[in-house]
């Protein structure tokens, strides 16, 4: 196992070396660059100005070069300075991270809370009304656009019911525990709908293909309790290759992010990939871009391992 | 589904079964699937409807009645106007020819791209195979909305770059799911065979391996058109995508955020038909995987 962790991290150095020259590239030949910021600003700028502007940034210098240097300077810490503000990218992002972190952190527990219990039931009561319910409920939750749902959600509960904040992270001048709460839940509940679609029907599928194993049927046999035999027996089988989708789902939240804080004005790292786009301030969008892969990979990684350690007929050899 | 009557592996044949029953086999367990046949239809009639629009909606999609701004929907609006005055359902036509042409067209760039590396990786295996393979890794790491957003800058709102551009970023599933299956049939004789008689590699790729990869190709390119729509839709929907006054049905959500509150069908409507397309999208997507498998008991 310390072996296959071992092996499974050094395979990730060529994997984010990869990731960080597309995302270089990519930036690279996006039209407009500092200057662009200028034009769009509608100041006139001498060329001089600009000039100088590009050497202070080694924007002068061939492309490898300005690849090494970004990408050596990443790895001690130093993502560049935001165009707009003219601020260190890290402290940038840093500062913005919590939000981001304790939305999806929030959105993981919420969809595991949901979804695991929904697909338990329904794969044991299979063809119930409840299980008929969660299946048409997931489907819904695949098809509807993220935004949409939070659109709809906001209407009924911010809007007309007044039961919830629009937008933001705290109303101003009120830092209570329970503001901060009630502006966590409809984002919290958007950002999750879609993996408790997913989990739910993983959960269901999974405990459907063990619920008739033989030492499902044995461990009744022997007298247990039906709780003991569904809770104790067949949902820890069942939850193995679960949890490895849930681990490898953390990294589409991400994504999710960005257009759930956008919606609720959630200052986190989403909104402002968003707000930088729009500036076309690409030293930020490519430290948000490079933090998030990096989670994806490592995500997908603690999946792999937790896949191991849940399965001990799984060898790594 | 002309291909499926032509791509019996010799295993299947030796039951001597004629040709057409292949194609007859598949229908008869895909009408099984009442909710795929009833999704199927109403796509058709989707495609239809919008692809009549300009001789069936009832306005033109830009056309501004300043004594109609913002009515609900009414006899003569049927779903409502927006702040100019135009027509909803004319725009949701209209939109749809967007948001379907997008969907339909990224999946197919998808799936084309994902069938032929993954074929590709799996036919020659290899360091090609280690290529293509760390490559998706790569592409399956970088979080997918965000590198839309960025890439979505170069397009300018130009449709065909559009369609390009979600394409290029949702092959990769199918690259997984087809070299796998390639792994699986080129051990196969009928291929051994194919190799003795002298056959191309190209022609072994896709005359010989691809028709039988046919089930994980077909499934993955209609989910895909789902993943497509609900992107275009993201996209335009951040004000990065379709650019007005064209009409998509993402950009009609984001005219509606903002008033929303007091004239809620324009944020409903809109988004009921990309919820319905999607839904339709997925159920004949099940259905087909349940048609195809040749696992499924008739």
């Amino acid at each position: 196992m310390a072996r296959y962790t071992q092996r499974r991290l050094l395979q990730m150095i060529p994997l984010l070396l990869g990731i960080s020259m597309i995302i270089f590239l990519i930036i690279q030949a996006a039209p407009g660059g500092p200057e662009a910021i200028f034009l769009e600003r509608g100041t006139f700028v001498d060329p001089q100005v600009i000039e100088s502007f590009r050497r202070r940034l080694g924007l002068d210098q061939p492309i490898y070069i300005q690849y090494i240097r970004w990408f050596g300077a990443m790895l001690s810490g130093d993502f560049g300075v935001s165009f707009s503000t003219g601020r260190p990218v890290a402290q940038v992002i840093l500062e913005r991270l919590p939000a981001t972190v304790e939305l999806m952190a929030l959105s993981f527990v919420f969809a595991a809370i949901a979804a695991l219990p929904l697909g338990i039931y329904s794969a044991y009561r299979q063809y119930s009304l409840l299980d008929l319910s969660a299946t048409t409920f997931s489907f819904l939750g695949m098809a509807m656009p993220v935004f949409w749902f939070g659109l709809i959600l906001q209407l009924v509960f911010a809007v007309r019911l007044g039961w919830l904040p629009t937008s933001g992270r705290t109303t101003v001048g009120n830092e209570s525990l329970w503001n901060q709460v009630q502006h966590l839940i409809l984002p919290a509940v958007v950002l999750s709908i879609r993996q408790i679609a997913g989990w739910s029907r993983y959960m269901r599928a999974s405990l459907l293909d063990i619920i008739h194993a033989d030492y499902v049927r044995t461990a009744r046999a022997k007298g247990l309790s039906e709780r003991t035999v569904i809770l104790g027996h067949a949902v820890k089988n069942a939850l193995i290759p679960v949890v490895s989708i849930m681990a490898l789902d953390l990294a589409g939240l991400f994504s999710g992010a960005v257009i759930t804080e956008t919606i609720f004005g959630w200052p986190g790292i989403g909104r402002l990939f968003v707000q930088s786009m729009f500036a076309r301030d690409y030293p930020v969008l490519m430290g948000i871009l490079m933090i998030g892969s990096f989670m994806v990979v490592f995500f997908n990684l603690m999946a792999d391992l937790l896949y191991g350690w849940l399965d001990p007929r799984i060898s790594y050899q | 589904m002309a291909v499926q009557g032509q791509t019996i592996t010799p295993s299947q044949d030796m039951t001597s079964r004629p040709a057409r029953s292949q194609r007859s086999l598949f229908w008869h367990k895909f009408r099984r699937h009442k909710l795929a046949v009833l999704s199927g239809a109403v796509l058709i009639f989707f495609i239809v409807l919008v692809a009549l629009a300009p001789w069936i909606a009832p306005y033109t999609f830009d056309s501004i009645d300043t004594k109609n701004i913002r009515k609900p929907p009414s006899l003569a609006h049927i779903m409502g106007s927006d702040d100019l005055g135009r027509d909803l359902f004319t725009r949701i036509l209209y939109g749809g020819r967007i948001s379907l042409t997008i969907g339909i067209f990224s999946a197919l760039v998808a799936t084309v791209v994902g069938a032929v590396l993954g074929a590709v990786a799996a036919f020659y295996g290899g360091w090609l195979d280690n290529i293509i393979m760390r490559l998706t890794d790569v592409a399956f790491a970088i979080p997918a909305l965000p590198l839309l957003i960025i890439l979505s800058s170069y397009a300018n709102s130009s449709i065909p770059i559009m369609i390009l551009i979600i394409g290029a970023l949702s092959w990769m599933g199918t690259a997984r799911a087809i070299r796998g299956v390639v792994l699986s049939i080129k051990e196969q004789e009928f291929l051994t065979a194919a190799r003795a008689i002298g056959v191309s590699d190209r022609a072994m790729i896709f005359r010989h391996i691809l028709p039988n990869a046919i089930t994980p190709i077909i499934v993955g390119a209609t989910l895909g058109v789902g993943n497509a729509i609900i992107t275009e839709s993201s996209l335009s929907f951040l004000g990065l995508g379709v650019a007005p006054p064209t009409p998509s049905w993402g950009n009609m959500l984001q005219d509606a955020q903002s008033t929303m509150a007091t004239k809620p069908w324009l944020t409903i409507f809109p988004g009921l038909a990309i919820l319905i397309t999607v839904l339709c999208v997925n159920f004949l997507g099940d259905g087909l995987r349940d048609a195809l498998d040749p696992r499924t008991k008739v």
